[in-house]
């Protein structure tokens, strides 16, 4: 395993701090999208985008890339300041998220947005996606690699249970699974609304390496990352236990924010504690 | 008599020894729709992936994602129906190049029932955007189809049968995605089928020719993107038009071409199909007698068209 240096990690979760304002912005300046789960999966976005992900900004359809398939599509906002930041496209462009003619649809669309790598929206289909993305790279003898990040609400969806089959079938090593186990879906508690626990034993019992951690850790969530690569014979889950809002006081847990941008005195305060210079 | 599914299954394996980037994923399906031909051939390009359409659906659109040729085949009952708004957002938003290839489609399944005679599926198809829709007429058109499929970039559905169908058209005619196909030349009237009907609306033809009603018989295997141009010269030349489909007449073949004729060139239309209800259990060609999908009952709508049009 890699020694990653102090210096890596402060810089991915000053990444991190600044991917978050971004959502913020993003779901401010519209008054719509999904702050929560964004933020919820901020972290391993970050991980992914600075410091894992073979991807080349200037060549998004790169064919050696690896692919990030982003099947809880709500949480786009997080992808698409990840994206701006990473450079596929100017980062003022975020302002224009939700709005008309804009190419940073509510959900994510193929094809349209530069590094966008599969479209989502409708729950629990990305991981048969990504099944197919590993598939092919094995048919074409590549090392490409595919992330396919999911929500815990999708865990309530045959669909994913499907695809748990079918790359447990293929031993599809080059798929890492993540789950955002942050606990709350639009309605409620993920354990009230449909318990999905014990999830790592269900996986377990799928044939996958199932790894659990903290997910706003960005040392746990680097190394999870690695053991995943390194794992050979079947695919891996990551089960990244997050907070639903992580990052501002006020949101963090609020089954409210999973959908609902926030307000312009509490954008200040979230600005505020998120490191943001006010000019 | 001949199968569409030996046809489909023969222009698969000429695809995948023409080009390695074709490949397969099928539903515990794969010995019955005869894609297992190809998985034989080529087992590195075969991904069955057991009971699980919406699975297959997005899978295949992952492995296109990458660069393949992607061709989901399961029963159509399954692979249009179960998979909805799977299809909807993995292979036609993004339009990506799947080849949705469904066998067991209309009444002609037979025995299974209601259940598995998917007489819904062109509606639910035609409806989204992006999508071309295909319904060939018997076993040379169907391979034609799965060739000219895999040629045209993005997603593609066509629907075949299960039973064994009369052969109307003849190794060499030539096919493409989106032009109808004129069979019988007419004046009175024009029949325009797709699918097993193309043969009964032939039979029409001649039941019609016998009571001096010149029909006119078009196979329309295309039915998205919808050949507007010759539609709407048959309207003109024959000033009428009968549809018959082994589907229902809600929003299949029939609901596009009186949509199309309706805005082109207004004409009496009359459709032959399946009325709004669901099938039963029997042979299949009992079906299509109980259910009006019959010569008889084409010649009897030409008729009642030639009588609306007046003279």
């Amino acid at each position: 395993m890699v020694e990653i240096s102090d210096e890596t990690v402060r810089g991915l979760e000053e990444t991190a701090r600044l991917l978050r304002r971004h959502i913020l912005k993003m779901t401010h300046q519209v008054q719509s999208g999904h702050p929560g789960g964004s933020m919820s999966a901020c972290d391993v976005v970050t991980a992914l985008y600075f410091h894992v992900l073979r991807v080349d900004p200037e060549n998004p359809t790169w064919e050696d890339r690896d692919r990030f398939v982003l099947s809880k599509g709500h949480a786009c906002p997080v992808l698409y300041a990840a994206l701006a930041e990473r450079g596929f496209f100017p980062v003022p462009e975020l302002m224009t998220f939700r709005r008309l003619n804009s190419r940073l649809q509510g959900h994510p669309e193929m094809g349209t947005t530069p590094g966008v790598e599969n479209a989502a929206g409708a729950e629990g289909q990305g991981l048969s996606f990504s099944v197919g993305l590993a598939l092919a790279a094995r048919l074409d003898r590549k090392a490409w690699r595919t992330y396919c990040l999911m929500g815990d609400g999708e865990q309530d969806v045959g669909q994913t249970w499907e695809a748990a089959l079918a790359a447990a079938k293929y031993h599809l090593d080059s798929l890492c699974a993540i789950i955002d186990r942050n606990g709350i879906q639009q309605e409620g508690r993920t354990e009230e609304i449909l318990p999905i626990e014990p999830l790592a034993d269900k996986w377990k019992a799928f044939g996958w390496n199932v790894l659990t951690i903290n997910g706003h850790d960005m040392r746990q969530v680097l190394h999870a990352l690695d053991e995943a690569h390194a794992h050979k014979g079947q695919p891996t889950v990551i089960i990244a236990k997050t907070t639903k809002g992580r990052g501002v006081s006020f949101m963090e847990n609020v089954v409210r924010y999973h959908g609902a941008a926030t307000s312009d005195e509490d954008l200040k305060r979230a600005l505020a504690e998120l490191g943001e210079v006010m000019p | 008599m001949e199968s569409q599914r030996t046809y489909f299954a023969d222009a698969l394996v000429h695809l995948g020894e023409r080009d390695p980037n074709v490949v397969v994923v099928g539903a515990d399906t794969t010995e019955s729709i005869k894609t297992i031909a190809f998985g034989k051939k080529f087992p590195d390009r075969m991904f069955n992936v057991g009971i699980s359409e919406q699975n297959m659906v997005s899978v295949a659109a992952g492995l296109a994602a990458a660069g393949k040729v992607a061709f989901a085949s399961t029963y159509a009952v399954f692979g249009a129906a179960h998979t909805y708004n799977v299809i909807r957002q993995s292979i036609a938003y993004t339009k990506l190049n799947v080849k949705l290839f469904c066998s067991h489609a209309g009444l002609t399944t037979g025995m299974d029932g209601a259940t598995h005679q998917m007489n819904e599926d062109i509606g639910l198809m035609r409806g989204l955007p992006n999508m071309a829709v295909l319904v060939p007429a018997d076993g040379p058109q169907t391979g034609k189809a799965t060739i000219a499929a895999a040629e045209r970039p993005g997603p593609v559905y066509c629907r075949f049968s299960r039973a064994d169908f009369p052969t109307v058209t003849n190794a060499e005619d030539p096919f493409e995605i989106g032009p109808a196909y004129g069979m019988r030349d007419g004046s009175d009237v024009t029949l325009v089928g797709c699918g097993i009907m193309v043969s009964r609306c032939l039979e029409a033809a001649e039941a019609l020719a016998a009571e001096r009603v010149s029909a006119r018989v078009m196979n329309l295997p295309t039915i998205k993107p919808l050949d507007l141009k010759a539609l709407a010269k048959a309207a003109r030349d024959t000033g009428g038009i009968v549809t018959a489909e082994e589907h229902t007449v809600v929003n299949g073949m029939g609901a596009a071409v009186a949509s199309a004729v309706a805005q082109e060139h207004p004409v009496p239309v009359e459709m032959v199909g399946v009325q709004d209800v669901f099938g039963e259990s029997g042979d299949g060609f009992q079906l299509l007698e109980k259910y009006g999908l019959t010569a008889a009952k084409v010649a009897e709508a030409a008729k009642r068209v030639v009588k609306r049009r007046g003279a």
